[in-house]
């Protein structure tokens, strides 16, 4: 139970808001110890560990065509582009995201999006364009909502699309798993035939959030008017 | 054959080239630190491909990640804030080019699958020409490239380079973020090797009151949550939650059905993914993509969908598998 205390650091290095780097490196130094790993040997789990980790960074090789679209004005484009479609709203826009993502995913094109390819240069100014047009401005305290949403979009997308593919690490993993542990012979597709129910789940519930998302953007953008109305109406009264 | 250390590599100097454009900024508040942890962040991912291949010691890697971590966190690494276009200008630039824009956002994901639905037939003289061990990967590189290219074709830039000038820019704005998921799985590899799985198990296991099936699909699905929040990702969950309780109690004990326990078991744990910073790259690596103040801004969006569907796999297990 001691090795807990790992988890027990990492808890409380988030709650208190450290840097999640050093609480990582922390708890991971902490667990080592307790583990009875000696000091070369941790040094050697941080090398390995980095070294057969380097896939989950290759989102950056695509940064270099983002940013060049992105001097050119990609995001402003994907703005206009919405602001011309007057029935799209932001919600309506991430539920569109949400849905192609998850079909896509379900058929194993997995790859087609993702935040650095298809979130920041036009999920996210799409949604923000429809918004705009909507409300004529953007606070701020919006485009954060905006801005969580489209990543969440992508995520519950992929996360409850992937599964229904049968080629996915997580089936592999269970299959894999299951057979050599338990003697089992299960099949992925069995596998991935009942990852559908969740799936169907998802896409209700995350698609209904999102469309319930504008009314909430048309109830706080009311609030943030009334408080700056009230604010002029203050300083009038001061002058 | 273009196997994905090409890639890393591609990486590694798109690191450098980076780190060279923050040396040579003299605008740059924290010039000679930033410099340092992108380029030796760099020369770990070319560094990687010898431990990974079990021809250098790791533990040299391991201090290099340590000064990175030092780096990063001690104040050293900042945001040089590299000038871009202007919004008047991009507002131009958008006028002009138009939808051509998205000719290159969209030259990036065909290309990816294109490569890896005909990654099976693109075979030379017998050898695969992408690595079909890690065709998404390798495939990613390549759609990544095209795309500068096309890119490059179509806006004709005053600048080639103007692709790395750019890239840097954004880059920077995710900092420190970007070095994370790595961490984090080095962590999850750390937290197995130690015993924290097993201690979990034991822990949920013995809450289990005997002989409820509803308590059983609840503690199986609960813990596949909690585990994950834990771990980051469900495939470490996967394995111990199922030898405590999936395969004992609910496929042995109440003859559940084992393709639908365990398919609704770890999409019981990808919930737990959507709640966690722990899973960095899917939550906190995109609110600094995003440029987000709130820096768990994304989770807070996915927690009114988690807890919900955490509910429903509860119910679809309990009413399906059994």
């Amino acid at each position: 139970m001691l090795v807990l205390i790992g988890v027990l650091l990492v808890i409380v290095g988030f709650a208190i808001r450290l840097n999640p780097l050093v609480v990582v490196t922390v708890a991971g130094i902490v667990t080592a110890l307790l583990g009875g790993l000696n000091p070369v040997q941790i040094l050697d789990a941080f090398g390995t560990g980095f070294a057969s980790s380097r896939s989950v960074t290759i989102f950056l090789a695509v940064l270099p065509v983002i940013g060049i679209i992105e001097y050119f004005g990609l995001q402003e484009q994907a703005k206009r582009l919405i602001a011309k479609l007057s029935r799209l709203t932001a919600g309506r826009v991430l539920l569109g995201y949400l849905v192609v993502r998850q079909l896509t995913a379900a058929v194993g094109l997995n790859s087609i999006g993702g935040h650095a390819q298809t979130v920041r240069p036009l999920v996210y100014p799409m949604a923000e364009g429809a918004a705009l047009r909507r409300y004529g401005t953007v606070p701020e305290k919006i485009k954060e909502k905006i801005k969580g949403h489209s990543a969440a979009a992508d995520n519950v997308g992929v996360f409850f699309g992937e599964d229904v593919f049968v080629a996915v690490g997580s089936i592999l993993l269970i299959t894999t798993f299951v057979d050599t542990t338990y003697h089992l012979h299960l099949e992925p597709l069995q596998l991935a035939i009942w990852a559908i129910p969740t799936a169907i789940c998802a896409l209700l519930i995350h698609g209904f959030r999102l469309l319930r998302l504008d009314r909430k953007l048309d109830k706080e953008i009311r609030e943030i008017e009334a408080a700056d109305a009230l604010q002029t109406v203050n300083a009038g009264g001061n002058a | 054959m273009i196997n994905v250390e090409a890639v890393y590599w591609l990486i590694g100097i798109l690191f450098l080239a980076w780190a060279f454009l923050i040396g040579r900024d003299a605008n740059h508040p924290k010039r000679w630190g930033s410099a340092s942890f992108w380029g030796l962040l760099g020369l770990c991912f070319f560094y990687g491909t010898w431990v990974q291949a079990g021809k250098a010691p790791g533990w040299v890697l391991g201090i290099a990640i340590l000064v990175l971590v030092v780096l990063a966190s001690a104040g050293p690494l900042g945001d040089g804030k590299a000038k871009s276009s202007t919004p008047v200008q991009r507002e131009a630039f958008a006028a002009k080019f138009g939808n051509k824009l998205f000719i290159p956002a969209l030259t990036l994901p065909v290309v990816t699958v294109l490569v890896v639905l005909l990654a099976p037939v693109l075979v030379i003289g017998g050898t695969p020409i992408v690595d079909p061990k890690n065709t998404t990967l390798v495939a990613l590189g390549i759609g990544a490239v095209a795309a500068v290219v096309v890119a490059l074709l179509i806006l004709r830039p005053k600048k080639v380079l103007t692709p790395v000038f750019e890239s840097r820019r954004i880059l920077e704005s995710i900092g420190w973020a970007a070095l994370l998921p790595q961490m984090l799985s080095t962590l999850g590899i750390l937290f197995t090797k130690a015993g924290v799985g097993t201690a979990v198990g034991t822990l949920a296991a013995g809450m289990l009151p005997k002989g409820s099936l509803l308590a059983a699909v609840v503690v199986y699905c609960v813990g596949m949550f909690i585990f994950t929040v834990l771990m980051g990702n469900g495939f470490a969950a996967f394995p111990i939650m199922t030898a405590a309780i999936g395969w004992p109690v609910l496929v042995l004990g109440f003859h559940g059905n084992p393709a639908i326990v365990f398919a609704i078991g770890m999409l019981a744990g990808f919930c737990g993914t959507l709640c966690t910073p722990m899973a960095a790259n899917f939550n906190l690596v995109p609110s600094a993509l995003l440029e987000m103040k709130n820096k768990y801004g994304v989770i807070q969006a996915q927690l009114g969908t988690a807890f919900p569907l955490l509910g429903a796999n509860i119910a679809l297990m309990y009413f399906l598998a059994f």
